[in-house]
């Protein structure tokens, strides 16, 4: 076994790394991402050991970024694009949903579009505007794109790997505050598929299904939820398109209850898509109805108040109160 | 350097005369052109150009027959049969020129209205009817022609073509990319990203703008305030306007952008100074915004007949050949007529087709919902039986 200990941002490295490696059309694109390695690190060294024919620094362009990664995948190399913050992808959202996403299936599937979009995204680092936000939804929403989260180092290593090396266009949401965590990474181990959720705490009383950034908030909450006597179960959806609502339902039929929780607002969010897709699997299960903790419909606050807008531990065994208590 | 004087021209909408005023294209000093709208051969200091006599009648063909083509598509539209068209009546000479000075290994990213270019490809000119008549978003294997599926966003092409190049560039071949826009497309922030990263990585691509100088109703004047060839210039790389409607000066002014950049010597921006001679599409309705003595002034400049003349003053075709075209004319449209006509509705369940290459469980799920679904209705009509 190769188990080493390591961040989730050297693990994502380290992965990059290796499909450079292992793929020499696997070619990394962004801003920054060359010299500087990303404003995260990211990308750290990747340049210097495979140089700037693999490793590009772009201009200033995000729609030129995902654009041109598109006819590269036409070409038939496997851009992994880097956005550099969550709030930048805006001007490369049409390049992504009017053409990377579509253009398989207008193609009659005669051409493959293997472009990874990587994206930081997420609050909890006291950042200013445009640096924390979540618009999972807004791509998940889209047929055609995959839309994945690692929470952990292991999950970063290999999933990242796993959306290199998809045929489809992959959007991977990068938790930019759980970048430093340390976790341990398998490097040989045989890897959960991509779309797979991930039991990581089991229970018996209550579901709490989360992905990137929350599922460290859920694991504590279930931890504090144990000390009064509660047995609450934590799901690592990981992937938000698809969703793997198999796993979802088979933990609801056995606790009986659900609490989503992610940072991006509740309206219209992923959540909203769970609980009701739940709520026609799982009706005669459910003891309770089918609870979200979230952001609220304003833009993200200042990073002063973001504490306050994050779905904290406290929000969510304040949830989890709830749901008992049907 | 001069700004000439489109630059200057007023909106059209301001005056009448300003129309009838205008200079004609071919005395416009940096227009290259090599066949005069009345037939004339004329010499060009960079643009040298010889062709054989049956170079020269193919080009005729493939001009008369896209045009019949595009004449028949827009009878089916309506005739109901097509629900749109985007017609490029009066683009043939910069469609057939550039198109022809393509080679096989050569990639093409289109727009909508790209017809004469892809009849160069040797697409099937009923592959491009399908997404006009509402049965496919595209319809065609682009690998199979090289030729990328017709763009609908305005000048999310560009992007493409470039990375494209991006990728030639590094895989070592020698292979050129052409994008095709409009002069409405060039305002879009997509072609001047492209302009940036073909320039910044010296991509192999040309940028074919045909400026017919209407961009459904908006005139070129709305979209710039420097002719759009001079653009290029700012961002580091050659820009060459053409007379878009003499198919000789198209022919040689792409097939030198395409040996530059086969070169590695990067990209170049050719404007083709042209005229859509019809609606923007079948449901446009150009009275509304332009002067009919504009188009006229334009008829003058046909690209066909003025080939034609020459052809006819020089003895290089007899009748022979112009009544062979056109029944070769006929027969094309009756194929596409026959074909269209044929084409059958999609399966209810190719909704679900090639959404994702690996698949996709909720895709997966829907499918097998809908099939049930319209199962339901099998049984229950063989119930009431
Ligand atoms: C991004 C975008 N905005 C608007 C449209 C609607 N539209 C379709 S064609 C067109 C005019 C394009 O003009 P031009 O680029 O000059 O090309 P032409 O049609 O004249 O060949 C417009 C506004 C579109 N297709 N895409």
């Amino acid at each position: 076994m190769a188990v080493e200990k390591m961040s989730l941002a050297k693990a994502l490295n380290e992965s990059l790394r290796k499909a450079l490696d292992t793929d020499p059309k696997v070619l990394i694109m962004g801003e920054d991402v060359g010299k500087l390695g990303g404003v995260f690190r990211i990308t750290d060294g990747l340049q210097k050991d495979f140089g700037e024919e693999r490793v590009i620094d772009t201009p200033l362009a995000e729609s030129g970024i995902v654009g041109t990664a598109i006819g590269l995948a036409l070409r038939g190399y496997r851009p992994v694009v880097e956005i550099q913050f969550d709030g930048f992808v805006f001007p490369a959202y049409d390049q992504i949903v009017t053409q990377l996403a579509k253009m398989h299936a207008r193609a009659l599937g005669k051409i493959k579009l293997p472009v990874v979009v990587r994206i930081p995204y997420g609050g909890g680092i006291g950042a200013v505007e445009h640096h924390s936000e979540s618009p999972e939804a807004l791509f998940a929403h889209v047929a055609g794109l995959k839309v994945v989260s690692p929470s952990n180092a292991s999950d970063g290593y290999w999933m990242l790997q796993q959306a290199i090396q998809s045929d489809d266009p992959v959007i991977f949401f990068e938790p930019k505050r759980r970048y430093w965590d340390k976790g341990e990474v398998d490097i040989e181990s045989i890897p959960d598929p991509l779309h797979a959720a991930r039991v990581a705490r089991t229970g018996t009383d209550l579901t709490l299904a989360a992905y990137g950034p929350m599922v460290k908030v859920c694991l504590e909450a279930a931890a504090a939820a144990q000390e009064e006597g509660k047995s609450v179960e934590v799901l690592d959806l990981r992937s938000m398109s698809p969703i793997d609502f198999d796993a979802v339902q088979r933990s609801v039929e056995k606790t009986r209850r659900l609490v989503v929780v992610h940072e991006a607002p509740v309206f219209y969010g992923s959540g909203a898509e769970i609980a009701a897709r739940i709520t026609e699997r799982c009706f005669y299960h459910l003891e309770a109805p089918v609870l979200r903790v979230g952001g609220f419909h304003a833009p993200y606050p200042p990073a002063r108040l973001e504490e306050e807008y994050l779905p904290g531990l406290d929000r969510v065994l304040d949830a989890v109160d709830r749901s008992l208590a049907y | 350097m001069t700004v000439e004087s489109t630059a200057a021209r007023k909106p059209r909408r301001s005056s009448k005369r300003v129309s009838a005023a205008k200079k004609p294209a071919s005395s416009e000093p940096q227009l290259v052109q090599l066949l005069t709208p009345e037939g004339e051969r004329v010499e060009h200091p960079d643009y040298d150009i010889d062709l054989s006599p049956e170079e020269l009648r193919g080009l005729y063909r493939d001009m008369v027959l896209t045009r019949r083509f595009d004449a028949e598509a827009t009878a089916l539209q309506r005739q109901g049969e097509l629900g749109l068209w985007a017609s490029l009546l009066g683009q043939e000479a910069a469609q057939i020129g550039s198109g022809r000075a393509l080679r096989d290994d050569d990639y093409v990213f289109p727009t909508y209205r790209e017809h004469g270019v892809a009849w160069c490809r040797g697409v099937d000119p009923t592959n491009l009817l399908g997404m006009f008549r509402g049965v496919n978003h595209g319809g065609w294997d682009p690998n199979s022609n090289n030729f990328h599926l017709y763009t609908i966003v305005i000048g999310s092409q560009t992007l493409h073509a470039t990375g494209y190049a991006m990728g030639v560039a590094k895989d070592g071949a020698d292979s050129a990319v052409i994008a095709y826009f409009g002069d409405g497309a060039s305002s879009q922030g997509d072609v001047a990203e492209s302009f940036t990263f073909s320039a910044v990585y010296n991509a192999p691509v040309v940028f074919f703008c045909q400026n017919n100088q209407w961009a459904i109703s908006e005139p070129t004047e709305r979209q710039t305030r420097v002719p759009l060839y001079q653009r290029a210039q700012g961002f580091g790389f050659p820009g060459v306007r053409v007379d878009g409607n003499d198919v000789l000066a198209c022919l040689a002014v792409t097939r030198s952008a395409l040996e530059r950049a086969r070169r590695g010597e990067g990209p170049t921006l050719v404007e083709a100074f042209t005229y859509r001679m019809g609606a923007h599409t079948t449901s446009d309705d150009p009275t509304k915004y332009r002067h009919d003595d504009e188009r006229q002034a334009w008829e003058a400049k046909d690209p066909i007949l003025r080939l034609r003349t020459y052809l006819e003053n020089q003895g290089l075709a007899d009748e022979a050949f112009f009544t062979e075209l056109d029944k070769e004319s006929d027969v094309l449209a009756k194929r596409v007529r026959e074909a269209v006509r044929a084409m059958p509705d999609p399966d209810h369940m190719a909704i679900f087709d090639n959404v994702y290459a690996d698949g996709h469980a909720l895709v997966d799920e829907e499918r097998a919902q809908f099939a049930a679904y319209q199962a339901s209705f099998a049984d229950a009509s063989e119930e009431g039986k």
